[in-house]
């Protein structure tokens, strides 16, 4: 599946899709693969704030759990309800199931993500070993 | 189904819905004497307290509860079926004697707070079984208080910690091994601490050079099973013990693996300062679905002043007693003195050993797991060769080019009759198949298993579709674990 | 050894498969200076009579005979024999946790009956496979109230079970966790005044039990407004399960946590016990402990698994809602079984007969004691003060082969000579009328109490 060339990608597995001083924020296709049937995802309130590299919450499978460390630092503008009674629209459709809206606090921090051709060559990397 | 098994064959066994499917209004199982007192008007006594309605609650008789339970029980493997392969569990046979004493009068109905004077019965039990734990252990002092094995984690790290902050350095970290159970980090963090991840080396064991450069004074213990979660035996446990004590740190052992120990070493003579046991495993208790358990913590003598209270003591006039004046203990970690009725059945279990039984024991439990290993290699792949003790672990690593894992082949296993061995845990080991056999298990019931996986792995290369959908012969076939997680159904609810 | 299936010839042969020389072989990995020459110095084998002769002398010396007034957390009550009868099926006995759910249903689908009866009984949504014990459930509880509102102190009645407290005490410790303890009035409930001013926006939860250790019933919908008002939860600890049939659960509670053993759990000189935590559907996920969900197999067929497993020690290691690991499964298909069997009408029934016994003993102890805490209403408990020590009464009560009310001196010394006593429908009158006359007795001021209960004060 390829990578969407608008979003910009973290060595962790989610994706931002910047949009002037907002963003999108979710999780690639390779992270919902790699997790097998999502039944929960624990996100954080509107109007919270997430720091780049920090943990912003979870995505569960029935035996596995992962942190989702925030590709990017803001503001917390919207939550995808959605997500709470169909997790499984992420294994569905992962660039399209976005998980957070948030006001970018320093637009430079894109500069340190993986464009979408280095993202696949990433992770074809990681999926070979 | 390709291939025959010899354990197990096919039958009918009896349907059985839901208690409350069966319910209806005016059905009873009980019945009550008549009142010697008299009644009493329960608005007035109540008042608003009072309680209107049971709802949802079943009414159905006698006879429709024997079914209901017995044919329920018909659904469940067990150890008085056959072998429980499962590693770490030590599913070992569950002695009837045990349940038969721990229900004499005096000791099933033995009140915790009845006077000391007429508790003399189940303060000689306490104190026989601590006198017996501590031998077996090698260790100084006990307490039987911990519900089970993590609650005995619990335990011995709040000993650490009192330990540590009686020193007037109290120490921020633990470390684990990253082929140690949830339970362990788990319980770290409940007492708060710090959890830092101790590699394995190649051969599996603790890689006593890791542990070198990990180890400072913020250390405030290493959680160690021994033998470890492969079923190998710590070679270097004096380095490690060394290690540890030098930098005034303690070395805890998880003693989920004592099966393998029991009258051939004891790890207070090994280094370690304190470690928590298994009743409901090494000593025979019954798993009963889940539990109870009981986690006794073992400790050296430096570490007795923090044992909980109450403890047992001999009084001068000859009596036992509890000793309730404790200034350094931890405190309680539960209301009363623990699970007695396991005290009881444990120590019945002893007594039917005696020392040569129990030497005997373990030795059966390290030769079967021996024989298991024998006839398993070549159609398993071994990812350690070390020597194993009484559990050993193989890896789905050859299955896996014909994309079956480990959890299609335990499913496969219950076709032919056995219940599943553990599948992947340790994390070390990738897709592992951790089989701990017991000393319970006759060459026989070994021949059996030994042949249905030689079977199975057979199956994976002539029809591996055949072990995907397994299994084939149960009531249910696989659950949509998905769906109950994601809508989650947790109670019956009326139409 | 009998409990081993293996001939001196089996042994030979697997020796021989695996290619070792003796079992010696197999012990080498442990370095010899750890090795162990000598015979384990504990008690020789012993038959199996042996065993049950050993164990039957303990039991004499252990109060088989006597009548007792005892609750404060442990009540006797009736065990209906086919609890035993079916527990001790080697199917629920023998059988393992139920992780392999295709080999389980057994255990999986009366679980399942289990939390549907417990959520039913407490006024819950949801409710676990059990805890330890009621002490661990409620500290488990309050700790779960914690993460829920990110909140760091709990105010808990002091009316609560002395060794429950002691508990939360241990593990709160470590969990830096604030404790306040608000004082009960002169009705034996907790004093709302103080409550509210004992209520910071730290307040993560407020924990009472109910009915309470001296056996009065709480004011649930007051309490839970006052907690409610201050973002704090409420919890709730019901220690005598009985009441549930007949006094209204605290369905305005945020999480109950209740020790279940009046439910068919032989008193067992304390343990095992079977705590349980319930609680709302939306904060199931911070839940401690197992939990059994219905599902559908591949071929649509109703069946029952584990789920939400990644609360759990296993899966969350380090950052799970507790460490629990192994429960109280087979105590838990007791209390199972027993609220099968008395149900809907004999669960209030036998409610009944406990506060009418309770109620008739609290009476007769009146005309020569004074009972506190009568301005609230109560269970099957009470607390009667008297002139004379209650040690000395019970010392007296012993030569009648009956053990006496819990003295409460050691854990409420505010209260003087005060003990408190429990009727379940298991106490006859007779001994009740016994007991009473013997408590009214004077005191013989020559005679010396025993050392032995000298000691027993000072704990």
């Amino acid at each position: 599946m390829p990578y969407p060339a608008d979003f910009k990608y973290a060595k962790s597995h989610e994706w931002v899709k910047p949009d002037g001083k907002n963003a999108t924020i979710g999780i690639t296709n390779y992270a919902q693969e790699s997790l097998g049937d999502i039944v929960f995802v624990d996100l954080p309130k509107v109007g919270s704030e997430i720091t780049a590299g920090k943990s912003f919450g979870s995505v569960e499978s029935v035996k596995a759990v992962s942190d989702l460390y925030a590709p990017v630092s803001g503001t917390v503008t919207a939550v995808n309800d959605e997500l709470a009674k169909s997790p499984e629209n992420i294994n569905k459709n992962a660039h399209g199931a976005w998980m957070l809206k948030i006001d970018v606090k320093n637009a430079d921090e894109l500069k340190a993500l993986l464009s979408s051709a280095d993202y696949e060559k990433f992770v074809a990397e990681e999926g070979g070993h | 189904m390709k291939h025959v098994t010899r354990k197990a064959t096919r039958h009918v066994s009896q349907n059985e819905g839901l208690v409350f499917e069966k319910s209806s209004a005016g059905k009873a199982a009980w019945k009550l004497p008549p009142l010697d007192v008299p009644e009493v008007d329960t608005e007035k006594a109540l008042g608003a307290s009072g309680r209107k309605d049971l709802g949802n609650m079943p009414e159905v008789s006698e006879i429709e509860i024997i079914r209901h339970f017995t044919r329920l029980s018909t659904w469940n493997y067990a150890i008085d079926l056959g072998m429980y392969p499962l590693g770490s569990c030590t599913m070992k046979y569950n002695p009837r004697v045990n349940e038969v004493v721990a229900r004499l009068d005096g000791l099933a109905n033995g009140h915790p707070y009845q006077p000391e004077k007429i508790s003399q019965g189940a303060l000689r039990i306490l104190k026989t079984l601590s006198e017996c734990l501590v031998e077996i252990t090698g260790m100084d002092a006990i307490t039987l208080q911990p519900a089970a094995g993590a609650h005995g984690e619990l335990t011995g790290l709040l000993m650490v910690r009192a330990h540590h902050h009686s020193k007037g350095h109290p120490r921020k970290k633990i470390l684990i091994p990253d082929s140690a159970h949830g339970t362990n980090p788990a319980t770290a963090a409940t007492v708060g601490y710090a959890v830092e991840n101790l590699k394995s080396n190649s051969q599996g064991m603790v890689d006593t050079a890791a542990l070198a450069a990990q180890m400072n004074e913020d250390v405030a213990a290493l959680m160690l099973t021994n033998p470890n979660t492969l079923g190998v035996f710590e070679q270097e446990i004096h380095k490690i013990a060394d290690i540890m004590h030098a930098k005034g740190g303690l070395l805890y052992m998880d003693g989920a693996n004592m099966n393998a120990l029991v009258g051939k070493v004891r790890p207070g003579d090994f280094g370690v300062d304190l470690m928590h046991l298994n009743l409901h495993k090494t000593f025979s208790t019954p798993h009963g679905g889940g539990g109870p358990g009981s986690g006794p913590v073992a400790v050296k003598q430096f570490l007795e002043p923090f044992l909980p209270k109450p403890v047992v003591i001999s009084k001068p006039n000859g009596t036992l007693g509890f000793d309730y004046s404790r200034p350094q203990s931890v405190g309680r970690v539960r209301a009363f003195y623990g699970n007695f009725g396991m005290f009881v059945r444990a120590l019945a279990y002893i007594f039917a050993n005696g020392p040569d039984g129990l030497r005997q024991t373990t030795e059966d439990a390290v030769l079967n797991a021996n024989y298991i290993r024998k006839g398993l290699e070549g159609s398993y792949d071994l990812p350690y060769s070390t020597p194993s003790m009484h559990e050993v672990v193989f890896s789905d690593k050859l299955q896996a080019k014909k994309g079956v894992r480990t959890m299609d082949i335990a499913k496969r296993l219950i076709d032919y009759g056995f219940h599943p061995y553990t599948t992947a845990f340790p994390l070390i080991v990738p897709g592992a198949l951790m089989i701990e056999p017991t000393e319970s298990e006759s060459k026989e019931e070994m021949d059996l298993f030994i042949e249905a996986m030689r079977s199975i792995a057979e199956e994976v290369t002539e029809d591996a579709q055949l072990v995907l959908d397994a299994p084939h012969s149960t009531r249910v076939s696989r659950l949509d674990e998905v769906a109950a997680a994601r809508k989650p159904i947790l109670r019956w609810k009326p139409q | 050894m009998r409990y081993l299936p293996k001939s001196p010839a089996d042994r030979e042969a697997i020796l021989k498969a695996i290619g070792a020389r003796s079992i010696d072989d197999l012990f080498a990995p442990i370095p010899a200076e750890y090795r162990l020459n000598r015979d384990l110095q504990i008690p020789r084998q012993m038959a199996e009579s042996e065993i049950v002769d050993w164990f039957r002398e303990r039991s004499r010396e252990n109060g088989d005979e006597y009548t007792s007034f005892l609750g404060a957390g442990a009540y006797l009550h009736y065990r209906p024999v086919i609890i035993d009868a079916l527990i001790s099926r080697g199917e629920f006995l023998t059988a393992y946790t139920p992780y392999q759910a295709e080999v389980s249903q057994g255990t999986l689908q009366s679980i399942f009956e289990f939390q549907t009866m417990i959520s039913e009984l407490t006024g819950m949504e949801v409710a676990n496979a059990s805890m330890y014990d009621g002490s661990t459930a409620a500290t488990e509880a309050a700790m779960m109230a914690v993460r829920l509102t990110g909140r760091h102190s709990v105010v808990l009645a002091r009316s609560i079970h002395p060794e429950y407290q002691e508990v939360l005490s241990t593990y709160a410790q470590h969990q830096g966790l604030g404790l306040t303890t608000v004082r009960f009035g002169d009705d034996g409930r907790i004093d709302l005044t103080q409550l509210q001013k004992a209520i910071t926006p730290q307040t993560a939860c407020v924990l009472i039990q109910s009915p309470n250790f001296f056996g009065t019933i709480e004011d649930h919908t007051a309490l839970a407004d006052i907690a409610h008002k201050s973002g704090a939860m409420l919890v709730v600890s019901i220690a005598e399960a009985i009441s549930l049939g007949i006094v209204e659960p605290p369905r305005q509670a945020d999480i109950v946590a209740m020790e279940a053993q009046s439910f068919g759990v032989p008193l067992g000189f304390g343990g095992p016990y079977c705590g349980v935590i319930a609680t709302r559907e939306q904060y199931v996920r911070q839940m401690p402990g197992r939990l059994v969900g219905q599902t559908t197999d591949r071929n649509g067929k109703r069946g029952f698994v584990l789920t939400l497993a990644t609360r759990e020690q296993h899966i969350r290691r380090e950052k799970a809602t507790s460490n629990i690991c192994t429960n109280q499964a087979l105590v838990a298909l007791m209390v199972n079984i027993f609220m099968t069997v008395y149900g809907k009408v004999g669960l209030r029934e036998l409610a009944k007969q406990n506060l009418a016994k309770a109620a008739y003993a609290a009476k007769e102890f009146s005309r020569h004691a004074k009972v506190l805490f009568t301005g609230a209403p109560r269970f099957n408990e009470f607390v009667v003060q008297t002139t004379t020590d209650p040690y000395d009464i019970n010392n007296r009560l012993l030569e009648h082969k009956i053990v006496g009310g819990l003295p409460l001196k050691k854990f409420y010394p505010e209260l003087g000579n005060a003990a408190l006593w429990c009727c379940t429908e298991m106490t006859g009158r007779q001994s009740i009328d016994t007991a009473v006359r013997v408590a009214a007795e004077p005191t013989s001021a020559s005679k010396s109490v025993p050392e032995a209960d000298v000691e027993e004060v000072t704990r």
